[in-house]
């Protein structure tokens, strides 16, 4: 099994999802954002980091890199992609996921763990964890307030296309659960299909005891889990 | 053709939480500028570009916009015309905005 983790320049996120991937058992190949062919790879993963600079928006030039063409193909496709941070930015821009990442409401650059509450365990993405599982894993941003209009708020909560959601460490969303002003406390979701997955937390950076938790290990064995199940 | 001078005005989406316009608000009335109602931050983008027309150039930046410029879930741009004299001086410029 082939993951391709597509580095742009200002991704700094690209070797902690190569590790994770082979964490979990996968073969992780990097792609240079001016490829124009994924090559025969399982999922793609887009990183964390600060692409372009973050220059005119979070996202916004690097969904134009040669490689995005392939990725919106391989995605249309039914091939599992999931964006960290930076990389639900570009999935955001390209259109691969509705809504936007706007400015932090605090406006500031918010770089602590924070805790998340599985919302719906029935996705490729997330099928190792249990519905309501609190997890907790770092976030690093200064663009993650997602917003989107009524409607597709409406269309995501109605088709549980929310992922994730920002709580307390007892799991509710009361007072100080959400750390950049998120609608919804939104903090992961996937497109209407379901094989596209866009979260600002990092659970690259949640894949051992060392670096503080290890819960960002069942999104990576989810993915891997589900592309064996559907080889065998 | 003829070189034209465009600022295009790209501006967060009315209703919209603006952070920034919300700290920048808050800060004027510190200030004493208590006379403030609401404060909102976009960003201007000067393009200079050569088009056969007015029109032809209006076209264009409002292709830029749609696909990079300006983001459509959560941003408004507007396009304007510049003539030279309002064109901000540039460093190592000294082309007076020659036109045609």
């Amino acid at each position: 099994m082939k993951a391709a983790v597509v580095t742009f320049p200002g991704s700094n996120c690209d070797y902690d999802c190569l590790k994770s991937v082979e964490q979990v058992g996968a073969e992780g190949v990097f792609v240079w954002h001016r490829e124009t062919d994924l090559g025969d790879v399982d999922l793609v993963v887009l990183p964390g980091g600060f692409s372009y600079g973050d220059y005119l928006r979070p996202g916004a030039i690097a969904r134009f890199s040669p490689i995005m063409d392939a990725v919106v193909d391989f995605a249309r496709k039914g091939g599992p992609v999931a964006g960290i941070c930076n990389g639900f930015q570009i999935l955001c821009e390209v259109g691969l996921l509705p809504g936007a990442l706007l400015r932090n409401e605090s406006l500031k650059f918010q770089s602590h763990d924070c805790w998340l509450r599985v919302e719906n365990p029935d996705t490729m993405f997330t099928r190792q964890y249990a519905r309501a599982q609190v997890l907790r894993m770092p976030l690093a941003h200064a663009d993650g307030n997602y917003h989107a209009d009524m409607e597709t708020l409406a269309r995501l909560e109605g088709e549980n296309q929310i992922v994730f959601r920002y709580v307390t460490r007892d799991g509710s969303l009361g007072e100080g659960s959400n750390p950049n002003g998120s609608a919804h406390n939104i903090a992961g979701i996937v497109n209407a299909e379901g094989n596209v997955l866009g979260m600002m937390p990092h659970p690259d950076r949640a894949m051992e005891e060392i670096l503080g938790s290890t819960d960002g290990v069942g999104l990576f064995a989810s993915m891997v889990d589900h592309l064996a199940g559907a080889a065998s | 053709m003829n070189r034209y001078h465009l600022e295009v005005r790209v501006v967060p989406r009315p209703g919209l939480l603006d952070p920034q316009g919300k700290a920048i608000h808050h800060s004027l009335h510190s200030l004493g500028f208590t006379s403030v109602d609401d404060v909102r931050v976009g960003r201007a983008i000067m393009v200079d570009l050569d088009a056969d027309s007015e029109d032809q150039a209006r076209e264009q930046a409002e292709e830029m916009c749609r696909k990079l410029l300006a983001n459509p879930v959560t941003e408004d741009f507007s396009i304007e015309f510049l003539s030279v004299e309002e064109l901000p001086a540039r460093a190592g410029s000294s082309e007076g905005g020659s036109h045609g």
